[in-house]
């Protein structure tokens, strides 16, 4: 009980006297937050472009591509593959025809609004099935395309970071003309970035012939997908892989998410040993401003445990004021940052926009608290041991 | 010269301190050679792609293929030295996260145009012989353990071969290249391809062409574009420089803006050494005073300090410079996804002036103020 107390008091005297020690616990202060704001962010990036992703899957959805393509974009299907995929078990149908919609995946040069520098970005042909394939699709501005004509709609990140995709303007690309006539949304996934077009129209433009490139499938259920793929690849007419959709977007993160993410740690844990240094200094210097003050308190009879723990409580309270400053400052900055970056699986651009979760803050605040305990251990243990005589002593 | 011990031992009057400031300083400057790394990686080595070198893509993407009857027109221009053409295999070796890229090229050109990549002779005799042959980097074959003589099997995924899936290549040849060069890509013969691919026979993918005058590009560039347009594949014309740096644009903001973030926390880091150091020196008003009471000039004074900072942060710095550079020469630790792992001289250069600034403006302020101390002052505080 009397521990307690005189912990209490000491710790107490500690943190009211920080206010004296404005200039080295300010230090520590910003470097702590400085590497919370650079932790918190850098994996806001990984958790705005990870989130992106993984909405962008549905699990009753499925995607068949020629077998070894590794993307939408190096995919191809013929015609007649095209007409076995849509009969096959497992298929949501609606009337006579499968929920299905056969679909051309390419790349516009639009320039990056900002850089004003050619950006590959994704457009893709769809049939008249896709917006019921993706229940998630709604459009928010203008109308849906009409079949068999030029038109286009755009997914609202593409607007916001391409240029000229506002309704009512037109794209020349090539020989081609396109116009926008509507702006569409589908829950922040990557179809956000893409513009949209009448498959048999971008199979002209583009010189495909009679082909496409994937078939995304609405099946019956989530469960029907084994009957489905089975099916396909017993099929000897067709040359197909089938992937769940959820799945296939969670493989494409995962390049740049581990990049990002590896970057992001690893700096961190370097700037980490780096704020651990300045706490270490500042802690020690406030002890060794105090030494004779906590000697006189130890010769009054103060445990030195209490001594211990009043000063690496100091330590962690610099550190929460820091990690919360560097968490606030992270959150104003970057949450909801809109920024568009290359997908390296299909060299074309995805929009999407930084996320800071309270987990990643949450994991902020942890790191900051670490690194206030490591730095106040070092100089806590000084304090509690100090030879009270020569401390008395000490000018 | 004589001042240097005066200099150390007030360098060691309080170990644990000095020896965390040298910790922080050292880190911060690993940190600070890290960054210039990573930002040498993000923007894929545009320091070095060549001015006199243009790239001629499909007006209406990179992924829209031109026919190879482009190359006789192209280089019957004058004005043109050399051309040569490539093409994205885009295959994969074992698994997708292997990633690295194949190109088919044609070998000859290939390597006239792009001198940086180092063969020796005999490799490009046998390359020459083996239709089946490849060349790799040296970063590459190292990655993947490869020597000269194995064989490799890469799936096709943009082309199918006209039997099964894979495409076999000989390993004929490694080359090098000096630092900033990309050394993780694989070069195949273009025959190879166009005879072997189920579809889009006499298609390649871009054009380079090397021009006798670069401050003729613009110019060039537009010609070439003007002689296809109309045509079902009309192209778009840009310098390799400025190829790369819309590729590296295209990533975008990501590499900006980490950067960004660092250099703040950088800065930050650096204030924490430079606080210690002003400290330090305060804590040595008396001794100051004792100093000039012996005879020290204002002068001197203002150098020991300077030199006490400047010291400690040419210790730090340079041992972080240091390591940072060892880790750098080690190659890109995540396997690939950075092809341009370097520290460049310059970098380095910009770092040392770093570092001695920093020694002068953390010991500024209190250098001055203790050549400014009167020496009662100094003796009386204590």
């Amino acid at each position: 009980m009397n521990f307690i107390k005189q912990t209490i008091a000491v710790t107490m005297l500690n943190l009211r006297t920080i206010p004296q020690r404005l200039g080295s616990s300010g230090v520590a202060i910003v470097g702590i937050a400085g590497v919370v704001i650079v932790l918190v962010s850098v994996l806001s990036i990984a958790q705005g472009f990870t989130a992106a992703m993984e909405q962008s899957g549905a699990d009753n959805r499925a995607l068949v591509m020629r077998s070894g393509a590794d993307s939408e974009m190096t995919s191809g299907l013929a015609a007649p593959e095209v007409d076995i995929i849509k009969q096959a078990p497992g298929l949501r149908r609606e009337g006579q025809a499968g929920v299905a919609s056969a679909e051309l995946y390419v790349i516009i040069d639009i320039p990056k609004i900002g850089t004003n520098s050619p950006a590959n970005v994704p457009m893709r042909g769809v049939e008249p099935q896709a917006t019921t394939v993706r229940d998630e699709f709604s459009m928010v501005e203008g109308r849906m395309f009409q079949f068999g004509t030029n038109e286009v709609v755009v997914g609202r990140g593409a607007k916001v970071n391409f240029q000229g995709l506002t309704v009512g303007s037109t794209i020349h690309s090539g020989q081609n003309t396109w116009v926008v006539v509507g702006v569409f949304e589908a829950d922040g996934s990557i179809a956000e970035t893409e513009i949209w077009c009448d498959s048999r129209v971008l199979q002209g433009a583009y010189r495909r012939g009679n082909t496409y490139q994937t078939v995304l499938a609405r099946l019956d259920s989530s469960q029907s997908f084994d009957t489905f793929r089975d099916w396909l690849t017993a099929n000897p007419q067709v040359n197909v892989q089938v992937r769940r959709e959820t799945e296939y977007y969670a493989q494409q993160s995962r390049q740049l998410s581990t990049l990002i993410r590896t970057v992001g740690f690893g700096i961190a844990a370097l700037m980490g040993i780096g704020a651990v240094f300045g706490a270490i200094l500042t802690m020690y210097t406030a002890v060794s401003t105090r030494s004779r003050e906590i000697a006189t308190l130890r010769a009054l009879g103060f445990n030195t445990m209490s001594v211990l723990v009043s000063v690496l409580s100091e330590s962690l309270a610099l550190a929460a004021i820091g990690g919360a400053i560097g968490g606030v400052l992270a959150y104003l900055a970057f949450n909801g940052y809109q920024t568009s970056t290359m997908n390296f699986s299909t060299f074309s651009q995805v929009a999407f926009a930084f996320q800071v979760t309270p987990r990643l803050l949450g994991m902020g605040l942890t790191y900051a608290l670490i690194m206030g305990l490591i730095g106040g251990l070092f100089p806590a243990v000084r304090a509690a041991r100090l030879p009270i005589p020569s401390a008395l002593r000490e000018l | 010269m004589k001042f240097i011990p005066l200099l150390w031992s007030s360098l060691w009057r309080k170990k644990f301190r000095t020896t965390f400031t040298l910790l922080s300083i050292f880190v911060a400057f690993v940190l600070f050679g890290l960054l210039m790394t990573i930002r040498t990686a993000f923007t894929f080595g545009v320091e070095i792609a060549g001015l006199d070198r243009l790239v001629l893509i499909h007006k209406v993407s990179l992924i829209m293929p031109l026919p190879i009857s482009y190359e006789g027109r192209l280089k019957a221009t004058e004005g043109v030295t050399l051309t040569s053409h490539n093409t994205w295999f885009g295959g994969v070796y074992q698994d997708p996260s292997n990633f690295f890229a194949q190109i088919a090229v044609d070998p000859e050109s290939h390597l006239k145009l792009y001198p940086e990549f180092k063969l020796p002779p005999e490799q490009m005799a046998a390359w020459l012989a083996d239709r089946q042959g490849a060349i790799v980097g040296a970063d590459l074959a190292k990655r993947f353990g490869w020597k000269i003589g194995d064989r490799i099997p890469i799936q096709g995924t943009i082309w199918q071969p006209k039997q099964g899936q894979v495409w076999d290549f000989n390993i004929v040849g490694m080359y090098d290249g000096d630092a900033g060069v990309d050394k993780t890509q694989l070069f195949f013969r273009y025959d190879y391809l166009d005879e072997n691919r189920r579809g889009g026979q006499g298609l390649v993918g871009w054009y380079v062409v090397k021009i006798a005058d670069p401050s003729r590009a613009h110019e060039m560039g537009a010609k070439f574009d003007a002689m296809f347009a109309n045509s079902s594949a009309e192209t778009k014309t840009t310098t390799e420089k400025g190829f790369v740096e819309g590729f590296a644009k295209q990533v975008g903001d990501i590499g900006a803006i980490m950067i960004a973030i660092l250099v703040a926390v950088l800065f930050t880091m650096l204030l924490v050494a430079a606080n210690t150091m002003a400290q330090s020196v305060r804590e040595r008003t008396s001794e100051v005073g004792v100093l000039k009471t012996l005879g020290f000039s204002n002068g001197a004074i203002l150098a020991l300090v300077l030199g006490e900072s400047v010291l400690i942060a040419i210790i730090g710095g340079a041992l972080g410079l240091g390591l940072s550079w060892l880790f750098v020469q080690n190659g890109d630790p995540t396997g690939g996804m950075l092809p341009i792992f370097i520290l460049p001289a310059r970098d380095l250069t910009i770092g040392a002036v770093m570092i001695v600034l920093l020694g002068l403006v953390a010991g500024a302020w209190p250098a001055v103020n203790a050549m400014n101390l009167k020496i009662t002052d100094a003796l009386r505080r204590s």
